[in-house]
């Protein structure tokens, strides 16, 4: 199995500030990867350093095996639909798919004018006057029509209302199962990618808190409750995630590949939405215990 | 790529064409009259036998209140073109993008940054060129009757001579360097600054300082001068000037032979060559001005003048159209380095 994305110590540095630092992960073809972490964590960054936007401050990154926007076929395999979709006001619908027509060999018109029609817009409506939503769905509908091997969205339906964006997941879920394209996608809410993901990668303060498939991932954590005691006492195997503790019952949330056989506890299954709050705020406790050590 | 920059450069296009047009009527209607006038005035005969003053004197008096206004309009205009189409078209051309966002859109095609900039650059220039030259192409027809009378009319040689500071930069081909520069100053205003509304006003300014400096500071050095030693009589007595700290001149003479010419500097010398101080002629401190021009013509004075001849027009013309592009080219340069090495997102 390929990587789609692979980075090395990647950093990116705006004057003084880190935006993302000695980052490395490996990013599988063939999957739709929801890549989340809080804001700031330095997603955008990352999205735009994979389809060459930025240049790294250092360390390496590979998109579809070469430096991204290297030269027109790296730029052709990865379709981008940037934050807030950007497209140009004063052109209308038909413009943008010429626009798409011209400066794209691999250009798939049919698609294009099929998705166009399907979501009833009309071709000479000015792409300024579309509801976010529709926006949304162009500015889709322009990287998709590209047929890359490689669809990167960074929050693409942050900004829009609930209807829209189920509207929207669901196009770019269908367009995925016809056309067998990687996706990488980035939300901070959990809720927007438990629907549409099957690999999950957590980044928070630009480092990867865990990665893998979603199905398994959900197998090997579990969460347990049952009378007080230490984490010191836990199996080998089993790896704290998140704990809380009353003066009677700890609350704990483990990871493990062996199924879990102490009698004291009673064992449920977690959600992807607990999984990922759990791997965030373990980030930000080890965080504030590095700061102790600092201080 | 270029289909796309062409498209997206419409609207500029339009408007363009629509001030060329409005330019054109106004010009196409107005010049034949124009050219009537000079005609039946005999200036054009004159020069092979002399006694053009009189003829220049009246064509140049006898202007309507249009002709003489338009063609100050005229200069006006042609000096704003290369300013405007460096503050419209070049700065808004990077700042649109990263203002809206769409930079995002547009580098993330199967197509480089360096070829977009190419096509945005290469059809923008290409526009501001032709733009400039249709420009000064109308301007220059229709202004040949005043400019080849002004000079030759009397006491108005110096403002309306084609080498001067009014002339020079909007007549010829000077404008298309100016409007190329402009344009690349522009886009460079909008890779430093990335606002569209500073840059433009960044670019107004910067070009504003250039066309000023230039003609003062580096014109006069890029075509060796040519000399003439005139020999002072009262005839030729323009005035003189006596300046704080003995710093003294007697204005150069109206000459024929400079008509048209472009004086760069001048010394006056006295019969032995020296440096003449015209605060040494004591006539000349509180007394009238005759008793002094006088004076000073019994003195066999000389005055040395160094000068752009009229012959020079060409060769000047093409010598500033080419620093203009070249310094154009080196702006287009930056903005290449810039865009590739990824400073702008």
């Amino acid at each position: 199995m390929g990587a789609v994305i692979e980075t090395s110590a990647l950093g990116k540095r705006y004057r003084r500030t880190w935006a993302l630092r000695d980052c490395t992960l490996a990013i599988p073809e063939g999957r739709v990867v929801g890549l989340v972490g809080p804001n700031g964590a330095g997603k955008t960054t990352l999205l735009r350093l994979a389809v060459g936007l930025l240049a790294p401050t250092c360390g390496t990154i590979g998109v579809l095996g070469k430096e991204p926007a290297s030269g027109p076929a790296q730029l052709a395999g990865v379709g981008f639909v940037a934050q807030d979709t950007p497209v140009y006001s004063r052109m209308s619908v038909a413009d943008h798919l010429r626009l798409g027509a011209w400066l794209n060999p691999t250009w798939d018109g049919g698609l294009a004018a099929r998705r166009i029609a399907q979501l009833g817009l009309d071709t000479r409506q000015r792409a300024g006057s579309l509801s976010g939503g529709e926006r949304a769905q162009l500015a889709l509908t322009l990287a998709l029509a590209k047929r890359p091997e490689l669809l990167i969205l960074d929050e693409p339906v942050a900004s829009l209302d609930p209807l829209a964006r189920r509207e929207f997941l669901r196009g770019l879920m269908e367009a995925v199962a016809e056309h067998e394209v990687s996706v990488v996608l980035s939300s901070h809410l959990v809720a927007d990618l438990e629907r549409v993901c099957d690999y999950l990668v957590v980044l928070v303060a630009s480092r990867v808190r865990v990665a893998g498939e979603v199905s398994a991932l959900l197998e090997s954590h579990h969460r347990l409750s049952g009378p007080r005691r230490d984490r010191s006492t836990l199996p080998a195997g089993q790896e704290v995630i998140e704990e809380s503790h009353t003066d009677r019952q700890s609350l704990l949330l483990v990871r493990t590949d062996e199924p879990i056989c102490d009698p004291a506890w009673t064992v449920k299954p977690v959600s992807m939405e607990d999984l990922v709050l759990a791997y965030m705020s373990r980030a930000s406790v080890d965080r504030t215990r590095r700061l102790e050590v600092v201080a | 790529m270029i289909r796309l920059s062409v498209f997206q450069f419409r609207a500029q296009a339009v408007t363009a064409a629509a001030a060329l047009t409005v330019f054109a009527v106004i010009l196409a209607a107005s010049g034949p009259h124009l050219y009537g006038m000079y005609h039946s005035s005999g200036i054009a005969s004159c020069q092979a036998h002399g006694g053009c003053v009189p003829l220049a004197t009246s064509f140049v008096h006898n202007l309507a209140g249009f002709y003489a206004v338009f063609y100050f309009i005229g200069i006006g205009l042609l000096l704003l073109v290369p300013a405007v189409i460096g503050a419209f078209w070049g700065a808004p051309l990077i700042t649109r993008e990263l203002e809206a966002g769409t930079f995002q859109l547009a580098w993330t095609q199967s197509v480089t940054r360096i070829r977009w900039l190419a096509a945005k650059l290469g059809v923008g220039a290409l526009a501001a060129m032709i733009t400039a030259g249709l420009f000064t192409l109308l301007l220059s027809w229709w202004s040949s009757p005043v400019d080849t009378a002004s000079p030759l009319a009397e006491n108005n040689g110096v403002m309306f001579i084609r080498l001067g500071y009014a002339l020079f930069p909007t007549r010829g081909i000077t404008p298309i360097g100016y409007a190329t520069f402009a344009f690349a100053l522009g886009i460079t205003a909008g890779v430093l600054i990335r606002r569209t509304v500073p840059a433009m006003a960044a670019t107004l300014g910067c070009f504003a300082f250039i066309q000023i400096a230039w003609p003062v500071w580096v014109r006069p050095h890029l075509l060796s001068p040519a000399h003439a030693t005139v020999a002072l009589t009262s005839a030729n007595f323009a005035g003189f000037a006596a300046g704080p700290g003995g710093m003294t001149f007697v204005a150069p003479p109206v000459v024929p032979k400079l008509s048209g010419g472009w004086v760069q500097s001048f010394r006056t010398i006295d019969r032995a060559g020296r440096l003449f101080n015209v605060n040494l002629v004591k006539v000349c401190r509180g007394s009238t001005f005759h008793a002094c021009q006088n004076a000073l013509v019994r003195l066999h004075l000389r005055d040395v003048i160094a000068y752009q001849p009229a012959s020079h027009f060409w060769t000047l013309q093409w010598y500033e159209t080419g620093i203009f592009l070249a310094a154009a080219a080196l702006l287009a340069a930056f903005c290449f380095w810039s865009i590739r090495s990824r400073r702008l997102s």
